[in-house]
């Protein structure tokens, strides 16, 4: 999946060509955090310092696991807005199970049923998408409601802590979240790139049609999908509620927009069919940097809104762009 | 003869560097019918897509009335009082037919911006009195029978002033008493002085309503001139040309019968009346004719259990398969190539290999994590793609959507043929190809026969069909109707059985 050399660029003037091979390649987005940086760095005391970094990466990794499982339904051509819910509904559920004040079940036993939890999720998502054939935009945002609801609802809006020390000790070390991650990211690279199953994920996104009259099973490769993007979301969860050391029934609940931003901005393409990791990594970066100098520059939360807003736009219409040259081209 | 109304001045077109249409001239006088006749891929559509201003001639002129006529797109060909009545309807059939006729120009109240109810309903009327359609013009199109709906077609082009009506196969799915009230209203229609383009493939047709004929073949002018100066023997020599004889390989002398490879036993489609059972042998190239809604096309698609099927069993290699589904089918050998290559065939942003290789992954990947293999894949993408003959320039990775139709349909054909498939089906598979690709497309299918598969070609073509199959099946009504071997290759007989009456000559 890798962006092609246009080749019209080859007749036309050689700024031309280097703005559009700049526009089409892959790292335009991590040039752009780079440039970003280095920029504000002298404005900013502090954007380069080793505590801000840990700050930023604290933040980037549970945004940039979701966003894993997200790319995924979104190289199928569809979205899950159910992500944040999922976060917040397992974040209470393990909670309760492992904490002193709930049942004090070990926590294995919690960290694994807050995962088959978030994948179950998932399936029921894409169980309804793919049986019932109905739009994942509506259905998540369906579940996005009810599961957060829910979520506050056993809870009774109240915070869950006392959680054991064994459980904490996986917000505490920056390693271990930062080993997960790059594991995870790594495997599921492979999976899209190497396997049988990837290939399939890429052409149901592409021509769901074409896909399936060429024998591809794609009501499964959608499920698939969408179990995987809920247990990313379990998985953050877990990250996100032994840094806090809470179980929270509104955990995430402001990042559901970053994700999908996030993601976007990387490059994968909300039409379907396009997508990577990395793209997805580099995404999650930016928005992260982003928000973070602008933090730093003690601007107010709305104008950092504001300007997220703005750089998601940019990235929708880069994306249009890249479509356009891609086909004007052929 | 007057002043043209229409002039074609060595109008070119090409597209990716091949030329679709060769310095095409002639004129349309005022008031005068013409009508177009050349094979598919003649270059008809195209000629008509620029006079449309869908497409751009790449050299040469147009002119309209007597001025420079050079549309940017359909509006600009409408405001000029040029109207197209295309195979493929274009009506909103959500809408009543009213709506339908004014939907680009309503009657306004006055300067007030609002739809003028009765105007609309009393102009309706009136236009569908002119045209013979008896009906209320508040019902809704998606009520209407084919034929209705072509009639409102024509309402709608004479809602505005048009002067030119171009006629897109205006018959192929109407039946004979539609075809006879259609003839009769454009009688009337030229009565009032318009002018008319008649495209068709029924000779007969062509013959019984134009003044003037012009023939086109690979994207020139072939001839010209009045009707009475043609014979049907001679206009289908002219659009056939002499290159007819090499357009197909050669079939191979006829082998004895061989094993049936894939039965269909009275296999009947979801409401539809009839039931259609045929046997398709090892080694055998069966060609299924049939005009356009004859249900060809969708007799293919239950087979491939895209549709759903009522009854009937269907036997590969004798024994019988319950469960239909494209995956099931393809697990057993079977492929269906589609008659829309980009909708339904590719995957037009992935590359030449993501493509070829999407039906046959799973050979690839001999290992319980369905890891792929490489190396093994990029075998594959290299044998087949000299098998098909696909042009060396381009690489694997190059994305599909910027190949030509025929370069495009080869990777459809490999993408199956990499199955090896023990039947393969085809639904035109040589629609909007040119001359070159299609030759290497029959060389193909009988390739794959003479390896013993079984290969089923649907086309609208009846010389590709006569050219490379050994059996010809005709279909009407969703029912097989006639059957003739290679020796009683017929075009007179098929087009009888097709049409289900006596061809007028």
């Amino acid at each position: 999946m890798t962006i092609r050399k246009p080749v019209a660029a080859q007749r036309a003037r050689p700024f031309t060509q280097w703005l559009v091979g700049l526009i089409s390649s892959e790292y335009l987005v991590f040039g752009l955090t780079l440039l970003l940086v280095a920029l504000l760095a002298p404005f900013t005391p502090g954007l380069v310092s080793i505590a801000n970094l840990l700050n930023i990466a604290g933040y980037l990794l549970p945004l940039f696991i979701v966003a894993i499982g997200v790319t995924l339904v979104m190289i199928t051509g569809g979205i899950d807005l159910s992500v944040t819910s999922v976060i917040a509904l397992t974040s209470v559920v393990g909670a309760k199970l492992i904490s002193a004040d709930g049942s004090a079940t070990p926590t294995v036993v919690g960290l694994v049923a807050m995962l088959a939890l978030g994948a179950g999720l998932g399936a029921v998502n894409g169980g309804i998408i793919t049986c019932l054939r109905l739009p994942a935009f509506i259905v998540t945002l369906a579940s996005m409601m009810f599961l957060s609801g829910f979520a506050v609802w056993i809870t009774q809006s109240k915070n869950i802590y006392n959680l054991p020390a064994s459980f904490l000790a996986l917000g505490k070390q920056l390693s271990i979240a930062l080993g997960l991650t790059i594991t995870l990211a790594l495997c599921v690279q492979v999976v899209l790139q190497r396997t049988v199953y990837g290939r399939w994920l890429y052409a149901v996104g592409q021509n769901p049609t074409a896909a399936y009259i060429s024998g591809v099973p794609v009501r499964a490769v959608t499920f698939a999908a969408y179990v995987v993007s809920g247990f990313c979301a379990a998985l953050a969860s877990v990250m996100l509620s032994a840094r806090l050391e809470t179980g929270s029934p509104v955990l995430g609940r402001e990042i559901l927009l970053d994700i999908i931003g996030a993601t976007v901005v990387g490059g994968t393409s909300l039409f379907g069919g396009k997508g990577k990791i990395a793209w997805t990594f580099f995404g999650v970066l930016f928005l992260t940097v982003l928000d973070n100098a602008l933090n730093l520059l003690n601007l107010s939360q709305f104008a950092i809104t504001i300007a997220k807003g703005t750089v998601i736009l940019l990235a929708a219409v880069l994306d249009a762009t890249r479509h356009r040259l891609g086909r004007q081209n052929a | 003869m007057s002043t043209p109304l229409l002039e074609f001045d060595a109008v070119e077109k090409s597209f990716f560097g091949v030329k679709v249409l060769k310095g095409v001239s002639f004129n349309i006088p005022e008031g005068g019918m013409v009508g177009l006749v050349g094979e598919n891929g003649a270059g008809k559509s195209t000629l008509m897509n620029i006079l449309g201003g869908n497409l751009q001639p790449s050299a040469g002129s147009l002119r309209f009335g007597g001025e420079s006529y050079a549309p940017q797109n359909s509006g600009d060909a409408a405001r000029q009082g040029i109207a197209f009545i295309h195979q493929e309807l274009n009506l909103f059939p959500n809408l009543s037919i009213a709506e339908n006729i004014f939907l680009t120009c309503f009657p306004r109240m006055g300067a007030i911006p609002l739809i003028d109810r009765t105007e609309v309903s009393r102009r309706a009327a009136k236009l569908l009195r002119d045209v013979g359609l008896g009906l209320s013009p508040e019902r809704l199109v998606e009520t209407l029978s084919t034929g209705q709906r072509q009639l409102v077609e024509i309402a709608k082009a004479l809602s505005i002033e048009t002067r030119l009506i171009i006629f897109d196969e205006p018959t192929t799915s109407l039946s004979e008493r539609e075809t006879l009230q259609l003839f009769a209203l454009i009688a009337r229609l030229r009565s009032r002085g318009l002018a008319m383009i008649y495209i068709s493939h029924t000779l007969a047709d062509v013959f019984r309503l134009c003044d003037d004929l012009v023939a086109l073949r690979d994207g020139e002018v072939v001839g010209c001139g009045p009707a009475k100066s043609f014979t049907s023997a001679s206009l289908v020599a002219l659009m056939v040309g002499r290159t007819m004889t090499q357009l197909f390989p050669d079939r191979r002398s006829s082998t004895p019968p061989r094993e049936a490879v894939f039965e269909v036993h009275k296999v009947r489609r979801i409401d539809v009346p009839n039931y259609v059972s045929f046997c398709l042998h090892q080694g055998e190239v069966l060609g299924l004719s049939g005009l356009m809604g004859a249900g060809r096309s969708e007799l293919a698609r239950v087979l491939f259990g895209l549709d759903p099927r009522e009854s009937g069993t269907i036997l590969l290699d004798g024994e019988v398969i319950d469960s239909l589904s494209p995956r099931d089918l393809i697990g057993r050998g079977v492929a269906f190539l589609t008659e829309n290559r980009r909708s339904e065939g590719l995957c037009l942003d992935a590359s030449i290999a993501e493509n070829l290789t999407l039906a046959t992954l799973a050979e690839h990947a001999q290992n319980p994590l369905r890891w792929l293999s490489a190396k093994s894949l990029q075998t594959a993408v290299s044998n087949i793609r000299q098998a098909v003959g696909l042009d060396s320039k381009t690489g694997d990775g190059q994305c599909v959507r910027s190949l030509s139709g025929g370069n495009q349909q080869k990777i459809v054909l490999g993408k199956w043929l990499l199955l090896k498939p023990r039947v393969l089906i085809l639904d035109e598979p040589t629609r909007g190809i040119d001359v070159g690709a299609k030759y290497e497309i029959y060389r193909l299918i009988q390739e794959l026969a003479d390896s013993g598969a079984g290969v089923l070609v649907i086309s609208s073509e009846m010389e590709e069909l006569m050219g490379i199959c050994d059996r010809i099946l005709v279909m009407r009504s969703a029912a097989i109707v006639d059957e003739l071997g290679r020796a009683e290759f017929d075009r007179e007989r098929i087009l009888h059985g097709a049409f289900g009456t006596e061809i007028a000559r």
